[in-house]
C-alpha cells in the first residue's frame, strides 16, 4: 500500500504531490506541526477535489504565471528589446540601458512599489495577471545599503587586527603569480653530414595578465661551435583571452653577438594552434620576423601527434648573418610524442629546413645545404 | 511508529566507520595538539554539547594504499560530526595546531557574521597555536549541514566535517536509522601543486579528452567546431579521478564503508557534498528514494532514482531497502570515479558496483546557445516527464515565448530564432561582448558570452538530461514549510560567472576578487532582491552565499519555493533566486568549487544593521 502511494504521487507531479501525509506515517514525511486551515486546503485540494478555497488556488496560478512572464521579460531585457513592461509608477526607461551604478531609479520610488506590493498574498492574488507581469526593476541598493561600516569585521575585531588577515584574502582570491618553465623542444638531430643538437626553452612568472616571460634558443652541430644561440627577456601582457601581447629585447651570443628590440604576440589561435609571433629590430638597424605555428592533436590520451612549422622573414639582406631579403628560412615538422605524464613527454619526429632565395645563395656559398632533413629524438617537459 | 534512538543509529555508523578505518589510534588527538605522526584517521567520531573541542592538526593520511599529508580536525578525516540542538547555544572552541592560520566556516549556519569563519572577511582567522570560541547564540534551525576551512586550501587536504542539528521539536523526517555520507576526494598532491597544475597546464587532470581514436559520439563537423572554438566537449571537471579517490565518509570505494539496516525499515541518508571540486550522481541501483532535504531545510518528499549534487549543497534522502545489501553510488559527474557505500542488512554483505557510465559531452546548451539545443532538450526531458511542472514547459524553448502574455517573450524569441539561423556551426561568435551588461568588465578573463542563456532550474545535471530514470531537478523541489517573506524583490541584479578556461581565470561580473576587494556587492538591510546568476562559462558553478538563505526561483508557489545556501548554476545558462537580506554583516559569496574560488571567483556581500527593524530570521522558526 505503501508503495502503491508512492507510486501513484510520483506519477501526478502536481506540485503538491506527496502530501497525503497527516494521519499515516506512510511517507517519509509529516508535518511538524498541524497545518493551518489554509495550507491543508491548498494542499487537499490540489490533489483529491476541485473545491479548493479560492484563496489557495488563484493563488498558485498567479504565482506560476509570475515566475514564468518574469524571467521571460527579465530575459528579453538582457538583449535590449524596448518593449519591457513597466512597474507600476514609472516613466518608461529602456532597461537594457540600465546599469547598476547609472540607473535613475531612485530608491525612493522603489521603495514606493515595495509598500504597494508588500501587502503579500490577498493583495496579489487580487491583482490578476496584468499585475503580474510587472517587471521586477533592476537598478542600484537603496541609499541605506552603504550605511553600514566599511569593513564589518573591523568593526568588531579591529582594523589592524583585520588588515593581514584581509590582504591575504585579496592575494588569494586571484592575486597568485606563478612560475612555470618548458622546455618545448630538446633533441637530438640526425642528418645527413654531422648529428646536431637543437633546444627551444621558454618559461614565465607573474599573474594572470602581466608576466615576465623569457625565451631561448639554440642549435648547432656536435663537435662545431653552437651554430645559434639567443635568448629573449620580455614583458608579457595578455590582450585577449587566448593571446599574449610581448615586447622586450633579444640577446644573440651565436653566430655573434647582437641585441635585438622584441615585439610579438604568443598564443592559441583557433582550431587549436599555438602561435608565436614576433618581429625584430637589431642594434644594426634590421628587420626581422618570426612566425611560428604547432598543433597538438591527441591520438589516444597519451599520444600525440604535433604538426610544426616556423617561418622567418627579413626586411633585407643581412650578409654577415646569411640571410636574406624576403623569406629566409621555412621549417616544417612533425613529432610523435608519449605522455608518460603531462609534464614529461618523449618524442621522435622528422623535420625538414629549407633556407629560400637569396639565403639559399648564401647557404650555398658557405657550402652547407640549403635543405636539410633531420631525424629527431627529444623530449617534451615543464614544470 | 517504532521510537528508534537516532543517535544510537548514528553511533552504530561511526563505529563501523571506526573499524574499518585504518587506525584506531587516537589518544593524542583527544588531548589536542600535533599528530607526531600518528596516520589521520578514515571516518568520523561525533561531539555535542554546550562547549565543543575541535583542534585542527597535520598528519599523514593512506587512502586505498596512496598517502599523502592530509589536515585533520581531531585526528580524523572527515573530522567530528558535530551534533547541534535548535534553540540551544554552543559555544566551539578550535585550536589550530598546524603551522599556518585556520579557520573553520560553518557552512549553511545562521550566525552572527563575526563567528562565519572567513578569515579576511568575518575574522582575522586562527593563529598557529591560537585557540578561538566561536560564540553561537541559539541555533536558529534544523537539519544537515557541514563545516570546513575557509583558509588557503585547506579543504581539499581534509579540513571538513558534517553537522546536524536535531529539531526542537518532532522531526518532519520519520526514519529508523539515520546516517551520514559525506562526500569528499583524497589526493597525495598538495592542493598547492593542483592549483598551479590547472594554471599551467590545460586540461591537466582531463583524460578523457578528444582524440583521434575516440568513439564520443561526436560529428566531424562538431570536433572541428570544438577546435575552432578552443573548448573541450569533455570539459566537465577540472580536477578528476586522474587523481583523486572519491570518498564516503573518508573511506575509497575500495574500503567497505556500509550502513546497516533492518529490512521493512526506513533509512535516513544526509547526503553531504564536502568535495573541493566535485559534482557526484547519487544513485542506489534498483532502488527509488525520496529527497526529503535540501541544504538542510525540508522539502516535500520527491521520488528520485537518482540526483546530482554540487560542490556544498547537501540532499537528505529516505530509502527503504528490500535486498540484502545495496550499493549507494556517487559518481563523479565527469565519470572518472565514484565514492562507494553499501547498505547491508548484515555487515560484510555487499551488492554489485556498477561500471562507470560513459563519460558525458558538453551540448550546444552549455554553451548558452539554447536554440540550437532545442531538439537535444526535448529529448532530454523526456525522459523526466512526470518532473515537469508549468515552469519546465516554458524553460529551454525559446519559441515557448509565444505562449506567454508579456510582450516581451517576443524579444527572446526573435533573439534565440536569429541566434539560431546565424549558427551555421562554424561562423559563430562565442564571445559577442555586446550581450554584456555594461558593469561587466570585458578582458582576458571573458573566453566566452553565452548567447542565449535560459533558466536551466529544470536540468538534472550535466550527463543526467538523457537517462531513462527520474532525476531529481531544482524544479522539483518544494519548501516543506512556507516561507515568510512572501513580498516581491523591490530589485533585482544580475551577476555575471565569467570565466577562461585556458588561463583558468574565474570570475563574478569578469573581474576577480583581488581587483574588486574593495568594492562589495552592497544590499539594504532587510532588502528583498532578485538575484539572476548567468552563466558565460561551460562549466556548472556551485554558488553559495553565507549566512543567508534565499529562495530558488524555480517555479513553485512564492510561498514555497525552497530555500537553500547554494545554487548551482547550469553552463550556458542562468538561475534565479529571491534574497531577504535580513542578516547584517559583511559574507562572503563565491563559487564552493575551491580552485575557482582560489582563482578568484569570490565576493563579498555587506548587509548594514538597521537599528530598530525587527529580525525576520526566516529559517528555523517552526515553532
Amino acid at each position: 500500500m505503501k508503495y502503491m502511494i508512492a507510486l501513484m504521487l510520483a506519477g501526478t507531479a502536481t506540485p503538491a504531490f506527496a502530501q497525503d501525509h497527516g494521519h499515516d506515517h506512510s511517507m517519509p514525511m509529516q508535518p511538524a506541526d498541524p497545518p493551518d486551515t489554509e495550507e491543508a486546503a491548498e494542499e487537499e485540494g490540489s490533489e483529491e477535489d476541485a473545491s479548493p478555497t479560492s484563496s489557495a488556488m488563484p493563488m498558485d496560478h498567479s504565482q506560476m504565471d509570475h515566475g514564468a512572464m518574469d524571467h521571460q521579460s527579465r530575459q528579453s531585457q538582457g538583449e535590449g528589446s524596448p518593449e519591457v513592461p513597466q512597474p507600476m509608477g514609472q516613466s518608461p526607461v529602456d532597461h537594457s540601458q540600465m546599469d547598476h551604478s547609472q540607473m535613475g531609479h531612485g530608491s525612493m520610488d522603489q521603495s514606493g512599489v515595495v509598500d504597494d506590493q508588500a501587502g503579500g498574498e490577498m493583495d496579489r492574488s487580487a491583482m490578476g495577471h496584468e499585475a503580474m507581469a510587472m517587471d521586477i526593476p533592476s537598478g542600484p541598493p537603496p541609499a541605506s545599503a552603504g550605511s553600514g561600516p566599511a569593513r564589518a569585521g573591523d568593526a568588531i575585531w579591529g582594523v589592524e587586527a583585520m588588515r593581514e588577515s584581509r590582504e591575504q584574502l585579496r592575494d588569494e582570491q586571484g592575486g597568485q603569480k606563478y612560475f612555470w618553465f618548458q622546455g618545448d623542444r630538446v633533441e637530438y638531430r640526425a642528418r645527413e653530414g654531422s648529428d646536431g643538437y637543437l633546444f627551444d626553452l621558454q618559461g614565465y612568472y607573474g599573474g594572470d595578465l602581466d608576466k615576465f616571460w623569457f625565451k631561448s634558443e639554440g642549435e648547432g652541430s656536435f663537435g662545431e661551435e653552437i651554430e645559434s644561440a639567443e635568448v629573449q627577456a620580455l614583458y608579457s601582457r595578455a590582450i585577449a583571452p587566448f593571446f599574449d601581447f610581448q615586447a622586450g629585447i633579444r640577446q644573440d651570443f651565436a653566430p655573434m653577438d647582437r641585441t635585438y628590440a622584441v615585439v610579438g604576440i604568443q598564443g592559441l589561435a583557433p582550431y587549436l594552434f599555438e602561435v608565436d609571433a614576433a618581429a625584430f629590430l637589431s642594434d644594426k638597424g634590421d628587420l626581422t620576423a618570426r612566425i611560428e605555428a604547432e598543433l597538438d592533436q591527441r591520438i589516444t590520451q597519451r599520444l600525440v601527434i604535433q604538426p610544426r612549422v616556423e617561418a622567418s622573414f627579413s626586411a633585407q639582406d643581412v650578409p654577415e648573418l646569411g640571410i636574406g631579403a624576403g623569406v629566409d628560412t621555412v621549417e616544417a615538422g612533425l613529432r610523435l610524442r608519449y605522455h608518460f605524464s603531462r609534464e614529461f613527454a618523449p618524442y621522435i619526429g622528422i623535420d625538414q629546413e629549407w633556407r629560400i632565395g637569396q639565403s639559399a645563395d648564401y647557404a650555398r656559398a658557405e657550402g652547407e645545404d640549403p635543405s636539410v632533413t633531420n631525424y629527431v629524438v627529444g623530449i617534451r617537459f615543464w614544470f | 511508529m517504532q521510537a528508534i534512538n537516532r543517535r544510537k543509529f548514528l553511533g552504530s555508523s561511526i563505529v563501523a566507520g571506526g573499524l574499518l578505518g585504518a587506525s584506531a589510534a587516537m589518544p593524542a588527538w583527544a588531548r589536542g595538539g600535533n599528530m607526531h605522526g600518528a596516520t589521520i584517521r578514515q571516518g568520523f567520531d561525533e561531539v555535542s554539547g554546550r562547549n565543543i573541542d575541535l583542534t585542527i592538526a597535520r598528519g599523514p593520511r593512506i587512502v586505498q594504499g596512496r598517502s599523502g599529508m592530509g589536515v585533520a580536525v581531531n585526528g580524523s578525516v572527515p573530522g567530528p560530526l558535530v551534533r547541534l540542538k535548535e534553540g540551544e547555544p554552543v559555544n566551539l572552541n578550535v585550536t589550530n595546531a598546524l603551522d599556518e592560520d585556520s579557520s573553520i566556516h560553518w557552512h549553511g549556519l545562521l550566525v552572527p557574521f563575526q563567528f562565519d569563519g572567513v578569515p579576511g572577511v568575518s575574522f582575522p582567522g586562527i593563529r598557529p597555536g591560537q585557540t578561538f570560541t566561536y560564540e553561537m547564540p541559539a541555533i536558529r534551525q534544523a537539519g544537515t549541514y557541514w563545516w570546513h576551512s575557509h583558509s588557503g586550501l585547506q579543504e581539499q587536504a581534509g579540513h571538513y566535517g558534517p553537522i546536524i542539528v536535531d529539531p526542537a521539536g518532532p522531526d518532519p523526517v520519520q526514519a529508523d536509522y539515520d546516517y551520514v555520507m559525506l562526500l569528499s576526494e583524497f589526493t597525495p598532491m598538495h592542493p598547492h601543486t593542483i592549483m598551479s597544475k590547472l594554471k599551467k597546464g590545460e586540461g591537466y587532470f582531463n583524460y578523457q579528452q578528444r582524440t583521434l581514436t575516440d568513439d564520443y559520439p561526436l560529428t566531424g563537423q562538431e570536433r572541428r567546431m570544438w577546435a575552432e572554438m578552443r573548448m573541450m566537449p569533455t570539459d566537465i571537471l577540472d580536477v578528476t579521478g586522474s587523481t583523486y579517490t572519491y570518498l564516503a565518509n573518508g573511506h575509497g570505494p575500495e574500503e567497505g564503508l556500509e550502513y546497516l539496516f533492518s529490512r521493512g525499515k526506513r533509512v535516513r541518508i544526509r547526503v553531504i557534498n564536502g568535495s573541493a571540486m566535485s559534482f557526484y550522481n547519487v544513485r542506489i541501483p534498483g532502488l527509488k528514494f525520496w529527497v526529503v532535504a535540501a541544504d538542510g531545510l525540508n522539502v516535500r518528499p520527491v521520488e528520485v532514482e537518482e540526483f546530482q549534487i554540487g560542490t556544498a549543497e547537501t540532499y537528505d534522502i529516505v530509502v527503504e531497502p528490500i535486498g540484502e545489501a545495496h550499493t549507494i553510488v556517487a559518481e563523479s559527474m565527469d565519470r572518472s570515479g565514484m565514492a562507494v557505500a553499501t547498505l547491508a542488512s548484515r555487515p560484510g554483505a555487499r551488492a554489485a558496483v556498477p561500471a562507470l557510465r560513459d563519460p558525458p559531452l558538453l551540448t550546444m546548451a552549455d554553451m548558452g546557445m539554447a536554440g540550437m539545443a532545442h531538439g537535444a532538450h526535448g529529448a532530454g526531458t523526456g525522459g523526466n516527464m512526470d518532473g515537469m511542472d508549468h515552469g519546465a514547459m516554458g524553460h529551454g524553448a525559446p519559441s515557448s515565448g509565444g505562449m506567454d502574455m508579456s510582450n516581451s517573450g517576443e524579444g527572446s524569441g526573435e533573439e534565440a530564432m536569429a541566434g539560431m539561423a546565424g549558427m551555421s556551426m562554424g561562423g559563430m561568435d562565442m564571445r559577442d561582448t555586446s550581450r554584456l551588461p555594461p558593469d561587466v568588465e570585458v578582458g582576458p578573463g571573458i573566453d566566452m558570452v553565452s548567447m542565449n542563456p535560459q533558466d536551466r532550474m529544470g536540468h538534472p545535471g550535466i550527463g543526467l538530461d538523457k537517462v531513462p530514470h527520474k532525476v531529481l531537478n531544482y524544479r522539483d523541489l518544494v519548501a516543506l514549510e512556507p516561507n515568510d517573506d512572501l513580498r516581491t524583490p523591490s530589485r533585482q541584479m544580475e551577476i555575471h560567472l565569467t570565466g577562461n578556461m585556458e588561463r583558468y581565470m574565474w570570475s563574478f561580473d569578469g573581474e576577480k576578487f583581488s581587483a574588486v576587494s574593495d568594492e562589495p556587492i552592497r544590499f539594504a538591510y532587510n532588502e528583498r532582491v532578485r538575484v539572476k546568476l548567468v552563466n558565460n562559462t561551460m562549466m556548472a558553478h556551485p554558488i553559495h552565499l553565507h549566512g543567508h538563505f534565499f529562495e530558488l526561483v524555480n517555479g513553485a508557489p512564492s510561498d514555497r519555493q525552497p530555500q537553500k545556501h547554494t545554487v548551482i548554476v547550469q553552463p550556458g545558462g542562468f538561475a534565479q533566486f529571491d534574497l531577504t537580506a535580513d542578516e547584517p554583516g559583511d559574507w562572503a559569496f563565491h563559487c564552493h568549487l575551491l580552485y575557482h574560488m582560489h582563482a578568484g571567483m569570490f565576493q563579498i556581500v555587506t548587509v548594514p544593521q538597521e537599528a530598530g527593524q525587527p529580525d525576520l530570521q526566516r529559517v528555523g522558526e517552526s515553532g
